[in-house]
């Protein structure tokens, strides 16, 4: 995938990739040169004074005047200034909490420690997502187990991930190119320093919950719709079933190479029988890891639990052949 | 004119000196003797209880501190440097824990308050003694909960606890929320007692008018001591509940709500804020006053700027929930009410410059951390209003920005601002004098120190470096770079306050009973106070900052 990143015009904020970026930016930029200034010539004044009327012998004891004028002034003067920042802050935020009929719908799931990103099609695909330049998105967002927040830096947006809820913010992309994702709501680390879901992250969990959002031309964005989900070029079927079992990270919970993690090792455990946890596992105490197993465990993965195991997956949505590439892949892991 | 507080400063004569001498040699004790460790666990003695507070602030501080050092170690380096993030998850969280509840709370009305508060009313101690001695204790309890988590081991839920992480992280979170239910407690002790003192025990003379600046920022912060901390408790028993009986009240699966817990949460933590920060700057106050001898300006505004910004403190919570999902109706609401807290802001540093002006200005070691608080605070200041207006808050919320943002208004002003205090004061509780030339050595490394480790921070969070973050995109490392060296600058310069501190204390030379030349209401009485502060109830005939009304004698050293 060609990686393109946007280019930088401040010191101190991200490039812009959204139409919103540029009022954000002068809000920004003025209350930066405001805040400046008021700084300096507060030290300037203080440091000034200090030297100025340093103690010297025959310390006169001057009573403090009273300048009524000058306090009133401090007092009520900032009142018109705060009233007109909170209301030109107020209207450049709407711009991102509202979206237009036409805007295209992403539904957006965080969970512990990945974004999974929905089209309006059904089609969703872990830690990517592609979208037409030029054309408002919505983003409809919530999570699967614990808070996050869906961060773009380089569109000024953020908004929280929460179980049981949905959030919502809107953007235009305006430049084409991959824009990061950040997880702003810490949401936790897996034992050790596993592998991040998505190629070049950070380590950590929270820190590791990156994903990368594409602007790409509308005839691209199409073309890629039509196509849907499909074996990557010069891939076999379990090579598929690989690289989605690192884009989805089942490997932060489920281990290839038979060490413990939070969930169960896949390594030799297709074909054979394993115990259950029978209250959790509406009785059952056993079960064969077959093709249906595998498939119940990604779809509704707290219907049958391993025994040794706390209920804590969240339910995946994967396409068909998305799954059966899973499952060729699992077959490899004697 | 003659003399403006009537009883004679203790140390003068023999005739005027206490037969029962100073707090150190004497004390009054819930056990029959006096002397030595008894003399101290068992004390009433409200200076006795503010030294030991500040002794367990100060190890509790140094506990701290070693966590934001093994933090800032760690981020030196992309990737794995020191530890991993599971281990760095519970760093940080015990960092903000400890920090919050075990220090910054505590220290200045707690340690220095508790020491100062009833010599400047011109009382013999607090209204209810036994009360501050178990507001102690509980103080103690709940630093052992906090403690026994740490050896039990694993929190890792920020000290903000959010829900619905804090309900299925591990256990050790019970143990850590009790701790801070405990010191709530202690909290809402002291505040208590210290309203009760100040509308009580006033000395003839002292009326309202003539308070010191310092009480009344110790009044404000009683009030909301009072009235928020008790949501914090509800708050964290609830999350308790949630644990222990699955009540569920926080969790969707259960009809609960998580941004529910969000609201409790910073109902108090909100108020939180100005309880830390009021305190920091009522000592700014007295440093002033002190150091440029003469009233601070607009005594009544900057006074009433304290009860304002405790007011308010009530009405904002919700700007720490601009992203949260809570509805864009409240969160308009929540911004401009956020912005109200810039007038009393602005008039307390407007009014504290402005006393400079044809003042006399002496730049002795409190004042230099005064004039720190004045920069950084208006650092923090100034940077709350890019967090105030919600257009530009929605980028840097949860980013480094606003990490700098609260450590600029924590450290650069309440511990500042407290440290400064701790200057001020040491001759008055230790009776000893230190060495003025390190004390500035180690002020100029703090301060260097202090600002390059968060002024990076800024950069890095306009960047969009997400905070509570283990690992980091390359782009940041120069910017962390710099905060690690910053922070250990810091440190060697609090290291160096520490030696000089403990080297008064085991070889100072002897301090005379106004070391500042203040005419402050505690300085009038011997050094150090006598156990009943002043050897006769005091009657002040001026205020505590009449430079012009206090005579030569009042503001000689001796
Ligand atoms: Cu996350
Ligand atoms: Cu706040």
């Amino acid at each position: 995938m060609t990686m393109f990143a946007p280019t930088r015009t401040s010191f101190d904020l991200p490039p812009s990739v959204s139409t919103n970026v540029a009022s954000y930016d002068w809000m920004y930029n003025f209350i930066w040169w405001f805040s400046m200034i008021f700084w300096v010539v507060i030290t300037v004044v203080m440091v000034y004074w200090a030297f100025k009327y340093k103690r010297k012998a025959g310390d006169k004891r001057i009573p403090t005047g009273h300048y009524p004028v000058l306090e009133t002034a401090w007092t009520v003067l900032p009142v018109f200034f705060i009233i007109w920042l909170f209301h030109a802050g107020f209207t450049d935020y709407l711009k991102n909490a509202m979206a237009a009929d036409d805007a295209m719908e992403v539904r957006v799931t965080g969970q512990k420690w990945l974004w999974t990103f929905t089209y309006p099609n059904g089609r969703s695909e872990p830690n990517h997502l592609t979208v037409p330049v030029g054309k408002q998105v919505k983003f409809i967002i919530s999570a699967q187990d614990v808070l996050h927040s869906f961060y773009l830096p380089e569109a000024r947006i953020k908004k929280d991930a929460v179980p049981g809820m949905y959030t919502m913010l809107s953007f235009t992309p305006t430049v084409l190119g991959d824009t990061p994702v950040y997880c702003a709501e810490y949401c936790g680390a897996p034992e050790g320093n596993a592998a991040p879901a998505l190629e070049g992250a950070p380590l950590g969990g929270h820190s590791a919950m990156m994903a990368w959002v594409h602007v790409v031309p509308q005839a691209d964005f199409d073309k890629m719709m039509a196509e849907g989900p499909k074996r990557p070029d010069g891939l076999t079927e379990a090579q598929w079933g690989s690289k989605l079992y690192k884009d989805n990270a089942c490997m932060t919970c489920h281990s290839v190479d038979g060490s413990k993690a939070t969930g169960p090792t896949w390594k030799g455990m297709f074909g054979q029988p394993v115990a259950l946890n029978g209250s959790l596992s509406g009785g059952m105490d056993s079960a064969v890891v077959d093709e249906n197993y595998v498939r119940e465990s990604i779809l509704k993965p707290n219907a049958k639990v391993v025994a040794g195991f706390s209920p804590v997956m969240p339910p995946y949505t994967l396409s068909d052949k998305q799954i059966d590439a899973l499952i060729a892949y699992m077959k490899t892991l004697k | 004119m003659g003399a403006a507080v009537t009883t004679a400063p203790g140390h003068h004569d023999g005739e005027h000196a206490d037969p029962a001498g100073s707090y150190l040699e004497n004390t009054h004790s819930l056990f029959k003797t006096h002397k030595g460790v008894l003399g101290w666990v068992g004390t009433l003695d409200h200076k006795r209880i503010g030294v030991m507070y500040l002794v367990a602030v100060l190890t509790a501080f140094l506990l701290g501190g070693v966590l934001a050092l093994l933090v800032r170690a760690e981020l030196f380096t992309p990737g794995r440097t020191i530890m991993d993030a599971k281990t760095y998850n519970q760093i940080f969280t015990l960092h903000g824990v400890v920090m919050v509840f075990l220090v910054i709370i505590p220290s200045v009305p707690a340690a220095l308050g508790n020491f100062v508060l009833p010599i400047m009313l011109g009382a013999r101690d607090v209204a209810f003694p036994k009360l501050n001695l178990a507001s102690f204790y509980i103080y103690v309890l709940g630093a052992v909960f906090a403690v026994y988590s740490m050896i039990k081991g694993s929190v890792d839920t920020g000290w903000t606890f959010y829900t619905p992480y804090s309900t299925t992280t591990n256990q050790a979170v019970i143990a850590m929320v009790l701790g801070a239910f405990t010191m709530g407690f202690s909290s809402i002790l002291t505040g208590v007692n210290f309203l009760v003192t100040i509308h009580k025990m006033r000395a003839q003379g002292q009326s309202w008018g003539r308070l010191p600046l310092f009480i009344w920022g110790m009044y404000a912060t009683a009030v909301m001591q009072i009235l928020a901390t008790p949501v914090l408790a509800i708050t964290l028993l609830l999350l308790i509940a949630e644990r222990t009986l699955d009540i569920g009240i926080f969790d969707p699966h259960k009809g609960g709500d998580p941004v529910l817990f969000q609201h409790f949460f910073w109902f108090y933590s909100h108020p939180a804020v100005y309880i830390m920060i009021v305190p920091g700057m009522a000592i700014v106050n007295e440093l002033i006053a002190t150091f440029s001898h003469r009233s601070i300006m607009g005594y009544k505004a900057v006074a009433m700027s304290s009860l304002a910004l405790a007011l308010l403190g009530f009405l904002v919570w919700g700007h720490h929930m601009f992203t949260s999902g809570q509805s864009e109706f409240a969160n308009t609401i929540f911004s401009a009410l956020t912005f109200l807290v810039a007038i009393p802001s602005g008039v307390k540093i407007f009014n504290w410059v402005a006393t400079l002006y044809k003042s006399s200005v002496s730049m002795a070691s409190p004042m230099l951390y005064a004039f720190a608080f004045i920069f950084q605070f208006t650092v923090g200041g100034l940077t709350g209003l890019f967090l105030a207006t919600l257009a530009t808050d929605i980028h840097l919320h949860d980013t480094y920005f606003v990490v700098a943002h609260f450590h600029y208004v924590m450290v650069g002003g309440t511990i500042f601002g407290f440290i400064g205090g701790v200057h001020y004061w040491w001759p008055k509780m230790t009776g000893k004098l230190y060495n003025e030339t390190t004390a500035k050595v180690a002020f100029w490394l703090a301060f260097a120190g202090y600002n390059t480790t968060f002024l990076s921070q800024f950069v890095m969070g306009s960047r969009g470096m997400p905070r509570r973050y283990y690992d980091y995109l390359p782009e940041f490392q120069i910017f962390h770079q710099v905060s690690t060296i910053g922070a250990f600058v810091l440190a060697l310069g609090l290291f160096i306050m520490a030696g000089m501190f403990l080297k008064s204390l085991r070889s100072g030379a002897k301090s005379p009973r106004n070391p500042w030349n203040s005419a402050g209401y505690e300085w009038q009485t011997a050094t150090p106070p006598p156990l009943s502060n002043f050897v006769e109830p005091p009657v002040f005939a001026r205020g505590p900052y009449d430079y012009h009304l206090a005579s030569d004698e009042e503001l000689a050293s001796d």
